[in-house]
Order: structure tokens, then C-alpha cells, then sequence
């Protein structure tokens, strides 16, 4: 059943257990949020996204109020983008940095981004601030730069709703506030999966993919670019933006709306891709010789040799002594072919995948 | 899988049984995890005490190989207590008097006995799985990488039959596909049995189609399947062409297999690295890897997805689809001469029945699960739902066997194997990725702590482990994961080719190994 509200004088329709938050942003209305990531149950920490409802005597925080009928709300008064101005001028001023690497995880941005639509600074604030980068922290994967975290317990809150891992949590509150995990150790200690998702979310830059930061320097306004693929490892076939620059991969952020995945990876999907660019790989064909060793060859000479080979096996031995095995891991163009390879070149069908093993 | 990922997270009874998902598809365990938040229960039956045990309400820890005996003695609970869709059987199925006969006698007393698993441990899984309103399987290689791979899976359709737990959301039955494209292998007719499509090859109507679009006659009969092909080396098959698989490390018995493709007149191997069966090629033919190639891959929720490249492949390495192509062309084969893989996967989509409504552009956005019969078919997340594609639901009267090697006294320990969530398969690519080796520098053989003292090992310390096929050693590790009298170890790492020692055993029909079970012996070193 469809309910009607307004917003903004404009008539909308809502579902049941929508949120003033969604029903607005379905209507494209920018309010801005620090603390919201849509795949997780609502929390209303930041106050960002308040707006005043008709009836309501102080502002209500849009992404914990759930739509009502006939309800009566505005999303950008000037008392409201007054508040938010403020709010942001706190939590800028505890901040050390806020011009991060677009590197260091999906979300990164969103601070400085919303730093700079309101034209706030850290001066009329200035004062005491929170966190304590954990530096002794030496895993190859995510930077700890608690200095510039925000306390929007996004990252604590993907590890328990989205992974189920919950494998990190709030020490202290106020000032002493602290993203740890338990007995204040190594995220290799802890429940940690390194599945990243706690450096996707992070709004600041706080939690970072060191991975990424790594394989560029860092600069903050360039932006790599991404191609939306598949990820190579396992069936469950998450949706992945691989991020390139000058002709290298430099990182994987997770396609927030990959329909397998809706955002998630594990460990492999996130951090296991530059294999891709290992001095092993192969880089010309391969011959055997007389010495029994394989030699660089041109394509020329390699297919004239692959091919000889099969032509003197199908004429010695009959085309039922010829197999092809395709690979799960290649696209499916190859399986294809590879089937058409020996169906129509040999009549047979002798041919199978790698799925017995 | 017979339901889609999102229904992961819509049961009310999740039956988990030979799937290790968080650590081998963790973002598909993350859906199992959110349902049981809204308050499902999860019962998880597996040899070894896995994370997904850990987060179970009832965990079953059968004897591996025994499982056939574990959903046998399920089924006569659910039977007994009248907890069977009636409706359901009646309207869906074939064969229920005679399968309610059969499981008479397979009480979870007589199932306690070969799985070890206490019989009112068994009747309370039964009875929360059959009491479900909904109630969904999910399975991996824990039950089919076994000589009774095919009753293992026949016993889980029967527990959905009995209950009607298919064709609705939040049930099914959902094995959970390893390898990212290996639905789709399937699927474009890599089958020594079917074209593309499941279509059989025995079947007089496909075999006309396909000489027609191949313009040959092709073999009436199947193929051989791979282990076959693997077995007659030097024998009957003298020549392979192998496309990115790493056979020797990922395949059961290594020495057999190294023998075999040794014995091969002419081996040539596609694939991004050296591996250590590429170093055994004739030719070896350098790919495009996964970044570097345009191509589409399919799910373990049959969801056909577009892979993008997104930087040029090294040196002279080029797409698998090219290099085929080239082969194909140099023997003069007709119908290979492709400039980009769009018109491959278009043709692939017009002889296959399940892709009829697919093309190269609609599969953009990722959409469709098929099969997808027409243009105007919205794809099929749920299979199953009004119908079954063979008519009826067929129970299936099965018994339990054991395993193709149990322990005795030369061998008196079960080995199991698997993947970990580090590493993937025999680490070609994890192995090669920066930082994995933090997380996971070397392999292990988990052992439980109380049978350290009883085969005289010591945590941390290296052992030997034979079985009727060689030997290899390995570091001891101890941890409760593993059940006393049965121990488990990865095949990724090449120092430690666990594969050495599998390969006691196939499932007949399948000719899938029994990985998951190998009687050996453990001494100190």
C-alpha cells in the first residue's frame, strides 16, 4: 500500500518502514550524511541529515524517523543548513586532515566533499582532538589513521550488520573515543577478515587501503579510473570496479550495486588482484626444443607448432586421441570455443571442464 | 543453486552441510549470517568444527564420507513425525511409497552408528528442517567430491521433495559454485555429455541441430569425462589441449596425473604463468588474465555478468578466446573466424536454449539469471517454482556406502581437504598477490590437540603423511577445528601437494574424486 507525505511542498508516495532519509533521497533531494551507509540498519550519529518535520518541536534526524502519513517536512530551511554548518565546523575541527587520497577506500571523499559544499574550516572550533593512529600495526592491507576518524561507527557497525565478523569496536567515549579491536591488538589477532569493508565505508580516510596507497604515489585530486568487472575467485560472482592508472591496476572497490555482492567482498576479491601483474606472468609463447627446454617462440611459430602437433596425432592415432579440457576460470567465450574446437574439428566429444577436481 | 543469493538471507531453517562458506564463498556466508540476525536457525553437518559451525544453533559433526547416512536417518524422522508435505508429493512428485518403505529402516539410531552424530541430534535437525515453513539447503564439495557424490546430492533432493522446501523463497537447493566461471564452462558445452546449454549429446534432435549449425556429423555417443581422458594417456589420447587449469597441483593422485600428461605425444597449455602443468607442455601459450580481457562469466545463482578489461595484457599474452581461434583456424576448421569475443558469446547465446533471450549487450547491467528462453523473458531467479524442467520430482531410494579406502590399521587417520580463505586453489594467483603470504604464509595440517600424544607429533613441529600413494611432509598444527581421529590440510601450497596422497576413489556416474576422504598415517619427523 502507497502513503503519501510532502516534502518540500511537493506530494511524494512512500512504502511502508521507509525513512523520511530514503523517501527523500528517492526524490533526489541532497541531505547531506556522514554516519549513513544505506546498506546498514540506520543510526543517527552524525545529525547531519536533520530536517524539520511539522509538529516536531527540535529537528529529527531523517535517517532514524521512518515516513509517516501526512507527514510535513522540510529538508533544507536555512535554520536546518545553519545546524548542519555547525555540526560540520565540530567535526571538521577534530579533524587533522580532511584532503584525503581518493586511494584510501570508496567513501573517502565524503568528508572533504561535504567540507567544501558548506565552506566550513577547522578555526572557530579549534581545540582538543580525538583518536591515535594504531602505527604498530604492520598488516600489508589496512591503514589505522584513527587521527582522522569521526566516530561514525561506520566501520564498526559493516563488521558486525554487513560481514558478521565483528571483529572491531568502540573503546572510550568523548575525546578518548577509539576504534579497536579486543585488547587494543593487531587486526590480525583479532576476529579480522581483511575483507576491507570497514576502509569502503570510512568517510574520512581513516581506515585506508595501504595496498592502493602503495602502488601510487599519493596524490589526492586524481582520481584512477574504473572499470566495473567480476571478481576472479570464487562462484559467488561479486561485482568489483578495478581501479587502473597509466595502464596499471591500483586497487578494487566494491560495487555497491553489484547484485551478487550489494557492496561485499571477502579478503581475495579485495586485495588478491596483482597477480595480474607479477613478473611471472607469461609473456610470449613457450616451444620445447630438442634440449627438452621450453623456449620464447614467436605466435608464428608456436601455432604453426601447436597446430602441426595436433595434425599428426588426429593422422596417427584417430581424432578420439585428441581432449580438450576447458577452464572455469576463463570467460565463457573460451569454454565455447574450446567445445566448438573439438566438435568441429574432430567430430568428438571429447572435451570436458575443470569441474570434477 | 536453485534459489538466488538474496533468498540467502530469507530462510527460517538453514541446513548447511560439506560447504566451509565462510572462508570458501564469504560474501555468500554473509547472507546466511543476516538471516540468522532476523532469528533463523542454522544446523551445520561437517566432519571438521568450521567457522559456520561456530555460529550454528546445532552442529552435527559426522564422520566424513558418512553423510548419505546422516540424511537417510533425517528422512525417517521427517517421515515418522508426519512432518512431509503431502500437497506438495502429491502434485510434484513421483515415487514417495516406495521411498517411504526404503527409509523405514534407516532410523537415526542405525544412522548414529556410521556417523557417529547422536541420534536425537539427528531427529532435532530433522525436525527443525522439516517443520520449516521454509526451509533451504546449502551444499559444496564436502558432498560431492565423494564416491557417492550422486547419492549425497539425491539425498538432499529428497529431504526438499519430502517437504516441499523448492520452489518458494528462502528454500532450495544451493550448492555453491567454486570457481568463478566454472557455471559457465558448464553452460557453453565444455561436457563430455551436452552441448551448450545442458543440451544432451545423446538426444537425435540435438544432434541434428548441431550438425546443421556445425556443418559435421559429431559423435552420437558422449565423451569421455577428464579423469577418464587422464587415465588413457599414452594409451588411447595422445594429444591435449588444456586451458587454464592447473591439473597436476588441483587434481587428485599427482604422481598418476604427472605420468599421464607426460605420456602425452603433444600437451599444449594455455595460461597466465608457468605452472607446474605448463611446464610439462609442448606449447606453452601465453593469456589474457582476468583485468585484461572482455568476456562474460556466470554465477553460483546462474546470473550471466559481463568481465571487463581494464589494462592491456602483457607482452605478446592474448585472450583465450583469440588464441583458440588462431589453433582452429591453422587446422582449417570453419567457423573461427572471430575478431572480438561479442559475436562468440552471441553465437553461444543462439544455440543455447537457456541463453535464448541473452545477447552481449543485454547482459550489461548484469540481470539476467538464466535460463532466459526469449527476448521478452525476465530470466529465472527461482527454478522450479511451477514446475520441474523432467515433469516430476523423483525420489530416490538410496544406501549408503562407504567411503572407497576407511582407516585400518596401515592407515589409521582421516584425511580431509579443502580450500582456506587466504588462498585460492593451488595459489597461481593468491600465491602471487602482495601481502597474502601475512596472512597466510604456509600450509598446515590441523590436527586435534588430544591425538598429538597418540601419533607421538608436536604442535608446530614437521610430520610425515602417507597414504597407499606417496608421502609428503608437513607442519603439525594443533586445533579443535579438527575431530579427534581426523585431520585436514589445503592442496594450495606446491611444497606441500596434498594431491599427492588423494585419489582413492571416484563417484561412477560423476567421475568427481573423493577429495574429501583419505585414510593415511602420520609419524614425526
Amino acid at each position: 500500500m502507497k502513503h503519501n507525505m510532502e516534502i518540500d511542498g511537493i506530494e511524494v508516495t512512500f512504502s511502508e518502514g521507509e525513512t523520511i532519509l530514503e523517501v527523500a533521497q528517492r526524490h533526489q533531494k541532497e541531505i547531506p550524511t556522514l554516519c549513513y551507509d544505506p546498506r546498514l540498519e540506520p543510526f543517527g550519529g552524525c545529525r547531519l541529515c536533520i530536517v524539520e518535520l511539522e509538529g516536531a518541536r527540535n529537528p529529527v534526524a531523517s535517517c532514524t524517523t521512518q515516513a509517516t502519513d501526512g507527514m510535513v517536512v522540510r529538508t533544507a530551511t536555512d535554520t536546518i543548513e545553519a545546524y548542519r554548518k555547525t555540526l560540520l565546523e565540530m567535526v571538521v575541527s577534530e579533524n587533522r586532515e580532511v584532503d584525503v587520497s581518493p586511494l584510501r577506500g570508496y567513501a573517502a571523499g565524503e568528508l572533504a566533499d561535504l567540507r567544501d559544499k558548506y565552506a566550513v574550516n577547522s578555526t572557530r572550533m579549534a581545540g582538543a582532538k580525538s583518536g591515535t593512529n594504531k602505527t604498530e600495526d604492520d598488516n600489508p592491507f589496512i591503514l589505522r589513521d584513527y587521527e582522522l576518524c569521526i566516530s561514525c561507527y561506520r566501520c564498526v557497525r559493516v563488521c558486525a550488520e554487513q560481514e558478521g565478523d565483528h571483529a572491531i569496536n568502540v573503546m572510550n567515549r568523548g575525546f578518548h573515543t577509539q576504534i579497536t579491536t579486543e585488547f587494543d591488538g593487531l587486526l590480525k589477532d583479532s576476529a579480522c577478515t581483511f575483507c576491507g569493508q570497514c576502509i569502503q565505508t570510512c568517510p574520512t580516510g581513516a581506515l585506508a587501503d595501504k595496498k592502493a596507497l602503495r602502488a601510487v604515489d599519493e596524490v589526492a585530486d586524481a582520481m584512477p579510473d574504473k572499470t566495473r568487472t567480476i571478481c576472479p575467485y570464487c562462484g559467488v560472482g561479486c561485482s568489483v570496479d578495478i581501479l587502473t592508472k597509466n595502464e596499471k591496476i591500483i586497487g578494487i572497490h566494491p560495487a555497491m550495486d553489484g547484485p551478487a555482492n550489494q557492496g561485499a567482498l571477502c579478503v581475495k576479491g579485495q586485495f588478491a588482484y596483482d597477480f595480474v601483474q607479477h613478473p611471472d606472468r607469461l609473456k610470449t609463447p613457450l616451444i620445447r626444443g630438442e634440449d627438452g627446454e621450453l623456449h620464447e617462440a614467436t605466435w608464428e611459430d608456436a601455432l604453426d607448432k601447436v597446430a602441426e602437433g595436433f595434425r599428426k596425432v588426429n593422422a596417427k592415432h584417430g581424432r578420439h586421441s585428441i581432449y580438450g579440457i576447458a577452464s572455469g576460470r576463463a570467460p565463457s567465450e573460451a569454454a565455447y570455443l574450446m567445445q566448438k574446437f573439438i566438435r568441429v574439428g574432430f567430430g568428438s566429444n571429447y572435451i570436458d571442464n575443470c569441474s570434477r577436481a | 543453486m536453485s534459489n538466488p543469493l538474496v533468498d540467502m538471507q530469507k530462510p527460517e531453517v538453514i541446513f548447511c552441510i560439506g560447504t566451509n562458506m565462510t572462508e570458501c564463498h564469504p560474501v555468500a556466508a554473509t547472507g546466511l549470517k543476516k538471516a540468522i540476525a532476523r532469528g533463523a536457525k542454522l544446523i551445520v553437518a561437517d566432519p571438521r568444527r568450521i567457522g559456520l559451525a561456530e555460529l550454528s544453533h546445532l552442529y552435527l559433526p559426522l564422520r566424513v564420507g558418512s553423510d548419505t547416512a546422516l540424511l537417510l536417518g533425517m528422512a525417517h524422522v521427517i517421515a515418522r513425525e508426519g512432518l512431509i508435505d503431502e500437497a506438495f508429493i502429491e502434485n510434484r512428485t513421483t515415487g514417495f511409497d516406495e521411498f517411504f518403505e526404503h527409509i523405514s529402516q534407516w532410523t537415526p539410531e542405525w544412522a548414529e552408528t556410521i556417523t557417529g552424530v547422536p541420534a536425537r541430534d539427528i531427529e532435532t535437525a530433522a525436525m527443525w528442517y522439516g517443520s520449516a515453513n521454509k526451509g533451504a539447503i546449502y551444499y559444496t564439495l564436502g558432498i560431492t567430491e565423494h564416491i557417492c557424490g550422486v547419492e549425497n546430492v539425491q539425498s538432499l533432493c529428497n529431504l526438499a521433495l519430502m517437504t516441499g522446501n523448492i520452489g518458494r523463497e528462502g528454500t532450495g537447493i544451493n550448492p555453491m559454485r567454486g570457481q568463478n566461471n566454472i557455471q559457465g564452462a558448464g553452460d557453453s558445452g565444455a561436457l563430455p555429455n551436452n552441448y551448450p546449454g545442458f543440451q544432451a549429446v545423446t538426444d537425435p534432435e540435438h544432434q541434428a541441430k548441431f550438425k546443421t549449425e556445425y556443418g559435421r556429423e559429431i559423435d552420437l555417443e558422449k565423451g569421455i569425462t577428464k579423469v577418464t581422458a587422464l587415465e588413457l594417456c599414452g594409451d588411447s589420447i595422445h594429444a591435449m589441449l588444456i586451458d587454464g587449469e592447473n591439473t597436476l597441483l588441483s587434481d587428485p593422485d599427482r604422481e598418476h596425473c604427472e605420468h599421464a600428461l607426460r605420456a602425452l605425444e603433444h600437451l599444449v597449455v594455455i595460461d597466465i604463468f608457468l605452472t607446474e602443468t605448463a611446464e610439462l607442455a609442448d606449447v606453452v601459450l601465453p593469456a589474457a588474465a582476468w583485468g585484461e580481457t572482455d568476456g562474460v562469466c556466470t554465477n553460483t545463482e546462474r546470473r550471466v555478468q559481463r568481465m571487463r578489461a581494464a589494462v592491456p595484457p602483457p607482452g605478446q599474452a592474448k585472450p583465450d578466446w583469440w588464441i583458440i581461434c588462431q589453433i582452429a583456424q591453422r587446422l582449417g576448421f570453419e567457423g573461427f573466424d572471430f575478431d572480438t569475443p561479442k559475436p562468440v558469446f552471441n553465437e553461444l547465446c543462439q544455440v543455447s536454449p537457456i541463453y535464448a533471450g541473452l545477447d552481449w549487450e543485454r547482459i550489461d547491467k548484469s540481470e539476467y539469471q538464466w535460463p532466459v528462453p526469449h527476448k521478452e523473458h525476465p530470466g529465472t531467479p527461482r527454478l522450479h517454482e511451477e514446475s520441474f524442467v523432467n515433469g516430476r520430482g523423483i525420489f530416490s531410494n538410496v544406501h549408503y556406502r562407504d567411503p572407497a579406502e576407511t582407516i585400518s590399521d596401515d592407515f589409521p587417520v582421516w584425511l580431509t581437504t579443502g580450500r582456506r580463505l587466504q588462498s585460492y586453489h593451488t595459489r597461481t594467483q593468491t600465491g602471487r598477490a602482495q601481502g597474502i603470504d601475512y596472512l597466510l604464509p604456509e600450509e598446515s595440517l590441523e590436527v586435534n590437540p588430544a591425538d598429538l600424544e597418540t601419533w607421538e607429533l608436536t604442535d608446530g613441529e614437521w610430520c610425515k603423511m602417507s597414504s597407499a600413494r606417496g608421502s609428503i611432509n608437513i607442519k603439525v598444527k594443533a586445533t579443535n577445528r579438527s575431530p579427534r581421529g581426523t585431520v585436514f590440510a589445503s592442496f594450495s601450497f606446491a611444497d606441500v601437494p596434498v594431491n599427492l596422497l588423494t585419489g582413492s576413489g571416484y563417484d561412477p556416474i560423476t567421475h568427481t574424486a573423493e577429495l574429501k576422504v583419505c585414510p593415511v598415517k602420520l609419524e614425526p619427523l
